[in-house]
């Protein structure tokens, strides 16, 4: 449902980005990169991403979406593994309290210049 | 064709001013917990059973986020504690230009304890750091014992689960024991306590307020 407030806050970091690139530069694509827990439907962020672009600069803006699954590391084996189900106990030596490694991401990767 | 590597957070914006508002905290030593729910889960409730047995001379403030109306900051008021409504008008979460804002008019040396309440929602305020101790999620047994493994991320993040409404048991089709587990399986250090809008419960969490606000006093918790 926030998903509109996270295609503005995109658009305005590139709205900043641009402003340091030489005069007429323009962008392609944006990539980002969003983990599951970040709270993000990724269906709701290209729709909205859609209707915010249109009709205005940024309307021939592609967005490119990199999910990122979560993984976590254990503390004591730093074993490193994908939590499947919410499952995070250590599949290695049964530790409870791993650690979040990735899977939180909500990030702008990169965007691609027009020559 | 050529690529600009960015790796920013989106939330860039959101992030630095959390970061400040965290450092400012910080400074005061003030307690910040963030409240976040469904809408419906007795988040209001609970902190009107709170606030009621609350010392008066407990310097504690409150503000509460809705989409529109002042209505739980009227019914937050009633005891004599500082509350702030925070109308979003539409908004479906909390962002930390909203807190700073908010807090604005109250010289951050006269409270000790912030209590967020955030919009109704499970999802969208996951994604906002406020620059809070704790983010604290409620689950009431009204909703389904599977919550915590459809909205993951929110259980994940959240130090503490308030189990909702448990006098309500008897009479609706929910184990305590599997919404529980759930939690457990997606957040397992997660704390949990039960409580009642009868007051169950509230002891035990003014309690566990009591000891995070006094390890905030004595420099032993400090909020990355």
């Amino acid at each position: 449902m926030h998903e509109l407030s996270i295609v503005s806050s995109v658009l305005d970091q590139l709205g900043e980005l641009k402003k340091q690139q030489p005069v007429g530069t323009r962008f392609s694509k944006v990539g980002l990169r969003v983990g599951e827990l970040a709270g993000i439907d990724v269906d709701c962020l290209r729709f909205g991403f859609e209707c915010v672009v249109k009709d205005t600069d940024w309307e021939q803006l592609a967005l490119e979406i990199e999910q990122v699954q979560r993984r976590q590391r254990c503390p004591k084996c730093n074993a490193e593994f994908r939590a499947e189900n919410w499952a995070t106990a250590c599949p290695e030596c049964g530790e409870a309290a791993t650690i979040i490694i990735a899977g939180e991401e909500l990030q702008i990767a990169y965007v691609e210049v027009e020559e | 064709m050529s690529q600009i590597v960015v790796e920013k957070k989106v939330l860039n914006e959101n992030q630095k001013l959390a970061a400040e508002l965290r450092e400012k905290f910080r400074e005061h030593k003030i307690l910040v917990v963030n409240i976040i729910s469904s809408p419906g889960s007795g988040k209001t409730t609970l902190l009107e059973r709170t606030l009621e047995r609350m010392d008066k001379s407990k310097r504690v403030v409150l503000l509460t986020g809705d989409l529109q109306t002042e209505n739980d900051a009227t019914r937050l008021s009633q005891w004599g504690f500082r509350v702030k409504q925070i109308i979003t008008g539409g908004t479906c979460h909390l962002d930390a230009k909203m807190i700073e804002k908010h807090l604005a008019d109250w010289p951050l040396d006269s409270f000790d304890v912030l209590i967020i309440e955030n919009v109704g929602n499970l999802v969208c305020p996951t994604s906002y750091d406020l620059g809070e101790h704790f983010k604290i999620v409620i689950l009431s047994v009204t909703e389904g014992e599977d919550k915590p493994l459809k909205y993951p991320s929110i259980f994940v993040k959240s130090e503490l689960m308030i189990l909702s409404k448990v006098d309500l048991l008897p009479y609706v089709p929910f184990s305590a024991e599997l919404a529980k587990s759930n939690a457990r399986t997606v957040h397992p250090g997660i704390e949990i306590i039960e409580t009642s809008s009868k007051g169950d419960g509230v002891d035990e969490w003014m309690k566990w307020l009591e000891e995070k606000l006094a390890a905030v006093k004595s420099g032993e918790l400090v909020s990355a």
